[in-house]
C-alpha cells in the first residue's frame, strides 16, 4: 500500500476535464436553490482527484453534470482543453466513452429485469465490440470478472439481486474494466459496503489507475478516505470549493473552517487506536 | 417471472376474482354452444314471459293424449281445483240461506258438493246479499257444474275452400299430454324480455360483447395514458408541460359529458360497439397518463437509468427497457381497472339510450335501456333487468378484486 501514499505532482501534466464558474441551481422564485455555484476546477490526467463535502454539499448534483446527465446553468465544461459538446445522441454516446461512472448504491444501480451478462455485454458493445464472436465475448467478460476477483462462470444467467452489495460494486468495477475510459467518475463507491469490501474496491481503483493510467474522480464525504487515495482534493461547501490543492496540503494544513471542522469531525485519526481489547479476546482463543 | 406468478396466484383476493371472472368467461364460451341461434330472435308473443317452460297450444293439439283412468282421478282434480276461499263461501251461503250444515267438514269435498246440488238454487234471492255476490254464487255453481261434467272440447279449423268449421280432434277433460312429447318446448331460465327474446341468450351475448367494450376502451385508454405517461414523465421540460395541460384539460372535463357530447355527436347509424368502446377509451386516459407520469419522474433520476443513458442507449430503449418493467405490474393493474370501468360506462351510455345501435348485438346496457323503456321495473318483470345488473356486478367486482389482490402482491406495505 505504501506506492500509493506516494503522490505525484500533475499540475503541470495535459488537462483532461475542467470547469469555469459551473453553476447548477434547481427551482424558481421562493424555492430558488443554487446546488454548485460558480465553481472551478482543472482535473488533470491519471490524476486522483477527491471532491469531498457533506451530505447536500452539491457534490453528486456536480458529479452529474460532469458526466453530462444534467445540463449546468451556467458555466461550461471543457473536456481535454475544448468545451465539451454534447447537444447530440451521437456525441453523447462518444463522450461517455470516456467517462464513466460507479454509483454510491450497488442495489439500485442494475435493472433488476437484466441479466448480469447484460450488462457487461452492454459494454463490449459500446466499445464497439458488436461484432466479436461469442467466445470471445465470453473471454473477455471472464477476464474482466477474474480482474475483479469474481467467477463469470458462477454470475452468468444470474440476476443482479441474487448477488452481494460487494459482489455487485465489484461487478460494476469490472464494466469499468470492459470499458476502459479515461476518466472515471466513482461517486461514494463504498459508503454502502461493509470495511472489508471497501479495502478491496479501493484496491481495486488503484490497479485500474496503473494499467490504464485513467483519471478517477472520487466522490466522498470521508475526508479521511480522501486523504488516504488522493493525489487532489477539493472540498465543497454548499455548492461551493472552499479550498483544494495538493492532498498533503489541504489535509495537513487546512486553511478554511470548514476543512478545519471536516477533519476535526474523523475520529481519531491523529490518535492511537486501543487495541486492549482485541488482545484479550486473543487470548481467550 | 414463475415466482412471480405463483406469488399473484397465492393471492386469496386474486384468485377469487380471477375464478369469477373465469367462469363468467366459460359461461359466454359454452352456453352459445349449448344453446345456438341468433340471440336477438323473437322466440315468444306478447312481453315479458316469466321465467319458466312454455311449449306451444298447437303443437299440444298435435300431440298423442294419454287418457287417465284412475277411479278417483276425477274426485282428485275436482279436489284440488277447488279452494279453500270457494269452500268457506259455499258454507257462508248455506248459513245464509238457512240449510243445516251440520258437524260438516270443508275439506270433505264429497260431502260439500253433494250439500251444494241438494240445497243451490240460482233464483233463491237471500236477503242483504248484493249482486255481485249473487253473481260469484252464479259463477261458482257454473265451474262446479262444468267440473263435474264428462263433455269434451272441439278443436276446429276453418276449411281453405268451403270456409266452413272443420273439427280436427276432441279433447276430453281426462285427456293429458306429455310434455317430453310435445315438440317445440322451451325452457327459459330468465323468461322473455319485451321483445319476446330469451333473456338468458341475450344475457349471455350482451356479457360477451359488454366484456369486450370493455377490454377495447381499456386498451385504448391504457395505451395513450401509458405513452403520454412514460413520454411526459421520462422526457420532462416543454414536453411535460404541453402534455400535462392537455392531460389536465381533459381532466377538468367530466369524462361522462364529453362521453355523452361525442356520442350524441357521431349518430345512432354509426355507432357500432367498437366505435363506442374506443370513445370511451379515449376519454378515460386521464389518470392512467397522470399516474404513469408519477411513477416515471420517481424512476427516471435512478441510478440504473443513469447508467443505461451512460451505456449509450437510446431514449425509446432506456424507456421500454428499464422504466417500463418497472411499472408494468402498475400498469396491468390500472388497465384492469380500465376494463372494469369501460364496462360501466358503456351501460350507463346506453341507458341514456347513448349506447351502441340496438339492431346488431345485445350489451348490457342496452338490455337495461329496453327493460327501462318498456317499464320491467313497476311491472314486477324482475327477470328482465335484475340478471343483468347481477352480471355487471359480478364483472366489475371480480376485476377490482384482482386488481386488490395484485396490488397486494406489488405493494409490499399492503402485504399481510
Amino acid at each position: 500500500m505504501s506506492e500509493i501514499r506516494e503522490r505525484k505532482d500533475y499540475s503541470n501534466g495535459p488537462l483532461c476535464l475542467s470547469g469555469r464558474g459551473v453553476t447548477k441551481v434547481f427551482g424558481l422564485g421562493d424555492n430558488r436553490t443554487v446546488a454548485v455555484d460558480h465553481v472551478d476546477f482543472d482535473f488533470h490526467e491519471g490524476e486522483f482527484v477527491s471532491i469531498v463535502g457533506e451530505s447536500g454539499s452539491g457534490k453528486t448534483t456536480l458529479s452529474k453534470m460532469l458526466l453530462g446527465l444534467m445540463t449546468p446553468t451556467e458555466g461550461e465544461i471543457l473536456f481535454e482543453g475544448k468545451p465539451r459538446d454534447i447537444s447530440t445522441g451521437k456525441k453523447r454516446k462518444e463522450y461517455w466513452k470516456g467517462i464513466q461512472a460507479i454509483f454510491q448504491d450497488p442495489f439500485a444501480s442494475y435493472n433488476v429485469f437484466h441479466k448480469i451478462d447484460s450488462v457487461l455485454l452492454d459494454c463490449i458493445h459500446l466499445r464497439g465490440g458488436k461484432n466479436l464472436s461469442k467466445k470471445q465475448k465470453v473471454e473477455m467478460m471472464t477476464e474482466a470478472c477474474s480482474f475483479v476477483n469474481l467467477k463469470f462462470s458462477e454470475l452468468t444467467n444470474k440476476y443482479p439481486f441474487e448477488l452481494s452489495g460487494g459482489q455487485m460494486q465489484r461487478l460494476m468495477i469490472a464494466r469499468i474494466f470492459l470499458l476502459k475510459p479515461r476518466i472515471l467518475l466513482a461517486d461514494e463507491p463504498t459508503s454502502m459496503v461493509d470495511a472489508c469490501s471497501r479495502a478491496t474496491i479501493l484496491d481495486m481503483l488503484f490497479e485500474l489507475r496503473r494499467e490504464t493510467g485513467m483519471t478517477i474522480i472520487f466522490i466522498t464525504h470521508d475526508i479521511g478516505l480522501a486523504y488516504y487515495v488522493s493525489d487532489t482534493v477539493y472540498i465543497m461547501e454548499h455548492g461551493r470549493f472552499v479550498e483544494s490543492g495538493k492532498a498533503d496540503d489541504v489535509i495537513l494544513t487546512p486553511q478554511a473552517p470548514y476543512t478545519k471542522r471536516l477533519i476535526s469531525d474523523v475520529p481519531k485519526i491523529h490518535e492511537v487506536w486501543d487495541l486492549s481489547t482485541v488482545d484479550l479476546l486473543k487470548e481467550d482463543a | 417471472m414463475k415466482n412471480m406468478f405463483r406469488q399473484i396466484f397465492h393471492s386469496p383476493k386474486f384468485v377469487a376474482g380471477f375464478v369469477i371472472f373465469v367462469i363468467i368467461l366459460l359461461t359466454m364460451w359454452l352456453y352459445p354452444l349449448i344453446n345456438p341461434g341468433n340471440p336477438l330472435e323473437m322466440i315468444g308473443v306478447g312481453t315479458f314471459a316469466r321465467p319458466g317452460t312454455y311449449f306451444s297450444l298447437y303443437d299440444a293439439v298435435d300431440a298423442p293424449t294419454e287418457t287417465l283412468r284412475l277411479s278417483d282421478a276425477d274426485d282428485k282434480r275436482i279436489d284440488a281445483s277447488m279452494s279453500m276461499e270457494d269452500r268457506v263461501a259455499m258454507v257462508a251461503w248455506f248459513e245464509q240461506a238457512g240449510v243445516d250444515v251440520g258437524d260438516l267438514d270443508i275439506t270433505d269435498t264429497d260431502a260439500l258438493l253433494d250439500l251444494w246440488r241438494a240445497n243451490y238454487d240460482s233464483s233463491t234471492r237471500l236477503p242483504g246479499m248484493t249482486n255481485a255476490k249473487r253473481n260469484y254464487y252464479k259463477r261458482l255453481d257454473r265451474s262446479i257444474q262444468s267440473m263435474q261434467g264428462a263433455d269434451k272440447y272441439s278443436v276446429m279449423h276453418k276449411d281453405a275452400d268451403s270456409g266452413e268449421m272443420v273439427e280436427r280432434s276432441t279433447i276430453n277433460k281426462t285427456d293429458y299430454v306429455n310434455v317430453a312429447q310435445v315438440v317445440n318446448v322451451k325452457t327459459l331460465p330468465l323468461g322473455t324480455d319485451n321483445f319476446g327474446r330469451d333473456v338468458l341468450k341475450e344475457l349471455v351475448s350482451a356479457t360477451k360483447t359488454s366484456i369486450v367494450i370493455g377490454l377495447i376502451a381499456g386498451i385504448v385508454a391504457t395505451l395513450i395514458g401509458l405513452t403520454l405517461g412514460l413520454l411526459a414523465g421520462y422526457v420532462g421540460g416543454i414536453t411535460d408541460d404541453i402534455i400535462m395541460f392537455i392531460t389536465n384539460i381533459f381532466t377538468v372535463i367530466p369524462s361522462f359529458v364529453l362521453l355523452i357530447l361525442i356520442s350524441y355527436s357521431i349518430g345512432q347509424e354509426q355507432r357500432g360497439a367498437s366505435v363506442v368502446a374506443i370513445v370511451i377509451g379515449l376519454t378515460s386516459w386521464t389518470w392512467t397518463a397522470r399516474s404513469v407520469r408519477s411513477q416515471v419522474i420517481s424512476l427516471r433520476n435512478r441510478d440504473h437509468v443513469n447508467l443505461s443513458k451512460l451505456s449509450g442507449h437510446s431514449l425509446v430503449r432506456i424507456i421500454l427497457t428499464d422504466i417500463l418493467p418497472y411499472i408494468a405490474s402498475y400498469v396491468v393493474m390500472a388497465f384492469i381497472l380500465q376494463v372494469s370501468s369501460g364496462i360501466l360506462a358503456e351501460a350507463q351510455l346506453s341507458l341514456l339510450g347513448l349506447g351502441p345501435k340496438t339492431t346488431e348485438v345485445p350489451t348490457l346496457g342496452l338490455m337495461m335501456n329496453w327493460a327501462m323503456l318498456y317499464s320491467a321495473h313497476t311491472n314486477g318483470s324482475w327477470w328482465a333487468y335484475f340478471p343483468v345488473i347481477l352480471t355487471i356486478t359480478l364483472i366489475s367486482f371480480s376485476l377490482n378484486l384482482m386488481n386488490t389482490g395484485l396490488d397486494q402482491v406489488f405493494n409490499p406495505t399492503l402485504r399481510d
